[in-house]
C-alpha cells in the first residue's frame, strides 16, 4: 500500500512538471495548447537519443532535454503561437490538433513507430527496502528532482521580478500592458520555459511513462485533467492535482484493474459536474 | 391604481459592493415612470434582478402579484416582462425580418416547432412587417442585423423587445449613443408605444426623462433616493444637489 | 401561401423568409452530381461510402457548432456509442439494417442528453474539455468491456441482412454507397428544416446572442439540450451507418482522432450552412487520398501542416467563396424569372 502511495506520488509529481507549463499558459494567454504533450515528446527523444546512441550520462542529458524542447518552444511561439492568441478557442484548438498530428508523423517517420526503451544508469534502478516497504530508486529520485522543481517554481513565481509581472499579466493582460510590463516577452519566456518543463518532464518519463510517437495523444487528457482540476490561478493547485491524479491512477489501477484508466477520466467528470464554473474562472 | 411590478427590499451584493441597497420599488399599470441617477448608481444591475440576469442577495421581485424571484428569465418574458439593452444586443448573422420573426414565434409557443418552415407560420410574416414598418426598418428587412447602421440598430433593440408583446418594458437607456440627427426616431417610436404598456425608463437625457415620464425614481448609490412626479422630482432640492448637478439646466 | 390581403411589406417578409428554403441551382446540382457518382463511378463506391459517413458525422457537428455555437471536442463519444449499438443489435438482435439505425441515432441521443447537461454551464474552453472528456471515458469504457464490445480486438461477427430484403451488402460497396449517401440526403432534408424552423431560429439567437435570446423568451437550456441530443442521433446514425458498411467496429469509432476527423472536416468546409461536412468530407478524403498515395504512412504530417496553415490564413475563406458562388447561382436564377 505505501509502496502504491509512493509510486502515485512519483507519477503525480511528475505529472506536475509535465504539465505546469500548460497551465501558465492557458491561465496567461487563455489557449488551449493541445500540443503541449509534443514537447514533453521531443524531451522524451532528445534524452533517448542522447544515452542510447551517443552515451551521454542520462543525468547530463535531462538539461539538455530541457534546453531543447524550450528552444523548439520558444521558436513556435514566437513563428507561430502568437498569431493564434486573438483567435477562438476553436481555431486554437484546430491549430494545435495539426501540430499535434505532425508531431505525431513526424517523429513516427524519423524514429520509428515502436516503444523506446531508455536506458538508466545502474545507480537509479532497482529498489530498497526502508523499514519494510519497498521503495524504487528511481521514483525516489523523481519525487525528490521533481519536488525541488516544483519549489523552485512556486519561489520564481512568487519571489522574483519576473514571477510578478507573471502573476500580474495572468490577472489582467492590458493592465499589465498598461504599467508597462513587456507582455510579449513574457508570454514568449513563459511558454518556452513551460515547453522546457514538459520536455524535462518527458525525459524524466520516458522510463515510466513509456514513450513512441503516440505520446502526446495519450497524455493530454491527462494533462488537461490536470490543469481543469487544478486551477490555472496558482503553482499550487495543479501540484495537488497531479498528485492527486497521480495517486488516484496509480491505486484505480492496481486495485480495480478491470476499470483501467477509467478511475482518471471519472476524476475529471466528476470536478466538471461538481465545480464547472470554478474550472477555467479566469477564462472570461 | 394597480401595481404591477414591485420589488421589496431587494439586494445585490458584489462582494464588498452594495450594487443595490433595500430597493422597495412600483410600477403602476400603464406607468410611464423614469428611473434616474448618477453614473454607478446601480442602474442596469436594478434592471438585471428584475429581469433575472442577476440574482438577488435578498429581497422579492413580483410581477402583476405573482413572486418571480426565481423564475427563469425566459418564463419572466413570456409573463410579460421584456427589457431593452443599453448596449444593443442583437442576433448579429440574422436579418431583421428573421430577429424579428423569431421572437414573434417564441411568444406565439411555437419555439419548439422544428417540422415546418418558420416563414410558414399564419400571420407571422405580416406581424414582422407591420412590426418593421412602425419602426421604419421595412427599408432593411433583409439585411443582417450586425451590418446596420447605428440608429437602426438602435431601432431594431427596441422592436426586439415589442415583438415579444410586452406587459411591462424596462428600457436601458434606449437613445444611448444615437446621433443627434436620428434620436428623434428612436423617441417618436418610444412616445408611440401603447399607452397599456407599463414603462420603466432608465435614461440620462433630462429633455427625454422631462418630456417621457410622468413618475420619477432616483437611485443613488444603489438605494432609492427619491421618487415622485417629475415636478416633484425637478424641484426637490436634494435630488437638484446630488444628481442634477445644482444650478445648471 | 400568397394571400390576397398580404401588404407589400408582408410579400416582402415571405419572400425574405423563403430565401433560405427554397432549393438554388446549386443545390440541385449538387445533389445530382452525387447521384451521378453513383453511376460514373462504380469503382470509388468504398471511398465514397466513407465520405459520405464522414460528411454524416460533420452535419451532426454543424448542427450544434454551426447553429447553436456550441464547440465540442467529442462527437466521437455519440458517434462510437452508436457504432457499437448497431454492431450489437446486429449480432444479438437481428441484421435488419434499417432498425439497425434508429438503434444506432436512439444510443447517440441518450449519451448526448445525459452529457448536454454537463454542457449549459461555462464558456467555449470549458465545453471543450467536457466533450473531450466525456468520450475519453466511453473510451475508456469500451476498451475495458471488452466482454461486450471486443475490446482492443474490435468487434467481429457482424452480418447486415439486405436492406429491405432485398439490396445485398456487396464487396464493391455499391449498395453501401447508395445507402449511405441516401441515409445521407434523408439526414440532410431533416436538417435543413430544423434549422429553418421556429425551433431553427432560435437556436441561431442562442448562437448569434444568448443573452438577448433569453430576454426575447428563448428558454436558452432547454434548446441546447434538444439540439445536442439532435446531434447525438445524427452522430449515432453515423456510427451505425460505419458498422452497418465495414461489418466490424474497433475502438478507434470512439477515439479523440474520429472526434477531431469530424471537426476538421466541418471546419474545412465550414460550418453553418450544411453543406459544409460534405464538401469537407469531400475535401479530406481526397486530400488524404492524394497524400497517402505518395506517402502512405505519413500523410497524417501533411494532414496536420495543411489544417495549421488553413487556420493561420482563416478558415472563412474557403466557406466565404463557397457562399459567394452560391449567391451568385441564385441571383442568376433570380434574374431569369
Amino acid at each position: 500500500m505505501i509502496t502504491l502511495l509512493f509510486d502515485g506520488l512519483a507519477y503525480g509529481m511528475l505529472l506536475f512538471i509535465l504539465s505546469c507549463g500548460l497551465a501558465v499558459t492557458l491561465g496567461l494567454m487563455n489557449f488551449i495548447n493541445l500540443a503541449h504533450g509534443a514537447f514533453a515528446m521531443a524531451g522524451g527523444y532528445a534524452t533517448v537519443i542522447l544515452t542510447n546512441r551517443l552515451g551521454m550520462p542520462f543525468l547530463l542529458t535531462l538539461p539538455v532535454a530541457f534546453v531543447i524542447a524550450a528552444a523548439v518552444g520558444w521558436v513556435l511561439e514566437r513563428t507561430l503561437y502568437i498569431r493564434m492568441y486573438e483567435k477562438s478557442p476553436l481555431d486554437q484548438v484546430l491549430f494545435s490538433i495539426g501540430l499535434v498530428f505532425m508531431a505525431v508523423s513526424g517523429v513516427d517517420y524519423l524514429m520509428g513507430s515502436q516503444q523506446q526503451i531508455l536506458h538508466l544508469p545502474d545507480f537509479l534502478r532497482g529498489r530498497v527496502e526502508v523499514f519494510g516497504v519497498g521503495i524504487g530508486i528511481y521514483r525516489t529520485f523523481l519525487i525528490v528532482v521533481c519536488g525541488v522543481l516544483a519549489l523552485a517554481l512556486q519561489l520564481a513565481v512568487t519571489r522574483t521580478r519576473f514571477g510578478s509581472r507573471l502573476r500580474a499579466a495572468v490577472d489582467d493582460r492590458r493592465v499589465a500592458r498598461g504599467v508597462g510590463i513587456p507582455v510579449k516577452t513574457v508570454f514568449a519566456v513563459t511558454f518556452a520555459v513551460g515547453s522546457g518543463l514538459a520536455g524535462l518532464g518527458g525525459a524524466l518519463g520516458a522510463e515510466i511513462l513509456g514513450l513512441d510517437p503516440s505520446f502526446p495523444l495519450k497524455f493530454m487528457v491527462y494533462f488537461l485533467i490536470v490543469v481543469s482540476v487544478g486551477g490555472t490561478s496558482s503553482m499550487a493547485g495543479p501540484l495537488y492535482a497531479s498528485i492527486l491524479l497521480g495517486v488516484a491512477d496509480v491505486l484505480g489501477k492496481y486495485y480495480v484493474p478491470e476499470l483501467g484508466g477509467f478511475v482518471i477520466y471519472a476524476v475529471l467528470v466528476v470536478v466538471l459536474v461538481v465545480r464547472p464554473q470554478g474550472l477555467f474562472a479566469r477564462a472570461s | 391604481m394597480t401595481t404591477v411590478l414591485e420589488t421589496r427590499n431587494l439586494r445585490k451584493d458584489f462582494g464588498a459592493l452594495k450594487a443595490t441597497q433595500d430597493v422597495s420599488f412600483r410600477l403602476e399599470a400603464g406607468a410611464r415612470h423614469a428611473l434616474i441617477g448618477p453614473n454607478g448608481a446601480g442602474k442596469t444591475t436594478f434592471i438585471n434582478l428584475l429581469t433575472g440576469v442577476l440574482k438577488p442577495t435578498s429581497g422579492e421581485i413580483f410581477l402583476n402579484g405573482d413572486d418571480i424571484t426565481s423564475v427563469r428569465r425566459d418564463r419572466r418574458v413570456a409573463r410579460g416582462l421584456v427589457r431593452t439593452f443599453q448596449i444593443n444586443q442583437l442576433f448579429g448573422k440574422l436579418n431583421v425580418a428573421e430577429s424579428i420573426g423569431l421572437v414573434i414565434s417564441e411568444r406565439r409557443g411555437h419555439g419548439r416547432d422544428w417540422w415546418r418552415f418558420a416563414g410558414k407560420l399564419p400571420g407571422i410574416a405580416d406581424e414582422i412587417a407591420q412590426l418593421a414598418t412602425d419602426f421604419g426598418l421595412d427599408s432593411v428587412l433583409d439585411q443582417p442585423c450586425a451590418g446596420l447602421p447605428y440608429g437602426k440598430q438602435r431601432l431594431l433593440e427596441i422592436a426586439l423587445a415589442i415583438a415579444a408583446k410586452p406587459k411591462v418594458l424596462l428600457m436601458d437607456e434606449p437613445a444611448a449613443g444615437v446621433p443627434e440627427a436620428d434620436r428623434h426616431e428612436v423617441l417618436d417610436r418610444i412616445s408611440a408605444l401603447p399607452s397599456d404598456v407599463s414603462i420603466l425608463l432608465i435614461e440620462h437625457d433630462m429633455d427625454l426623462v422631462f418630456n417621457f415620464a410622468s413618475r420619477i425614481s432616483v437611485l443613488v448609490g444603489g438605494a432609492l433616493f427619491a421618487e415622485g412626479t417629475t415636478a416633484e422630482i425637478a424641484n426637490d432640492p436634494r435630488v437638484r444637489e446630488v444628481y442634477l448637478g445644482g444650478g445648471d439646466e | 401561401m400568397a394571400k390576397t390581403d398580404m401588404t407589400p411589406n408582408g410579400a416582402k417578409v415571405v419572400k425574405i423568409m423563403r430565401r433560405p428554403v427554397r432549393w438554388s441551382l446549386a443545390e440541385i446540382a449538387f445533389w445530382l452530381l452525387a447521384v451521378a457518382s453513383v453511376f460514373l463511378l462504380p469503382g470509388q463506391h468504398l471511398i465514397l461510402t466513407e465520405i459520405a459517413g464522414l460528411a454524416i458525422l460533420a452535419l451532426s457537428l454543424d448542427l450544434i457548432l454551426g447553429y447553436a455555437g456550441v464547440v465540442s471536442l467529442g462527437q466521437a463519444a455519440m458517434y462510437g456509442v452508436g457504432a457499437y449499438a448497431a454492431g450489437l443489435y446486429a449480432i444479438h438482435v437481428t441484421g435488419e439494417p434499417l432498425s439497425g439505425l434508429l438503434v444506432g441515432a436512439a444510443a447517440g441521443a441518450v449519451i448526448a442528453f445525459a452529457t448536454s447537461f454537463l454542457l449549459l454551464r461555462g464558456a467555449d474552453l470549458t465545453r471543450l474539455m467536457v466533450t473531450l472528456g466525456v468520450a475519453a471515458v466511453l473510451f475508456e469504457v469500451a476498451n475495458k468491456a471488452a466482454w461486450l464490445t471486443g475490446g482492443a480486438d474490435g468487434l467481429q461477427g457482424i452480418w447486415i441482412d439486405p436492406i429491405l430484403g432485398l439490396f445485398d451488402f456487396d464487396l464493391e460497396g455499391h449498395t453501401g454507397y447508395v445507402y449511405s449517401l441516401t441515409v445521407l440526403f434523408v439526414l440532410f432534408v431533416i436538417a435543413r428544416l430544423v434549422v429553418n424552423s421556429p425551433f431553427g431560429y432560435s437556436l441561431k439567437a442562442v448562437r448569434d446572442n444568448p443573452l438577448r435570446a433569453s430576454a426575447v423568451g428563448v428558454p436558452v437550456n432547454a434548446r441546447l439540450v434538444a439540439v445536442y441530443t439532435l446531434s447525438g442521433a445524427y452522430a449515432g446514425i453515423a456510427g451505425a451507418l460505419f458498422t452497418q458498411t465495414q461489418q466490424f467496429i474497433s475502438l478507434d469509432v470512439l477515439s479523440f482522432q474520429k472526434s477531431a476527423d469530424g471537426l476538421m472536416v466541418l471546419t474545412i468546409g465550414g460550418p453553418g450552412y450544411l453543406y459544409g461536412g460534405m464538401i469537407g468530407a469531400l475535401a479530406y478524403k481526397l486530400i488524404q487520398d492524394a497524400l497517402s498515395g505518395f506517402t502512405p504512412q505519413y500523410w497524417q504530417f501533411w494532414v496536420g501542416l495543411l489544417l495549421v496553415i488553413f487556420v493561420l490564413v482563416g478558415r472563412d475563406r474557403p466557406r466565404q467563396f463557397v457562399i459567394d458562388v452560391m449567391a451568385r447561382l441564385r441571383g442568376g436564377k433570380g434574374g431569369a424569372q
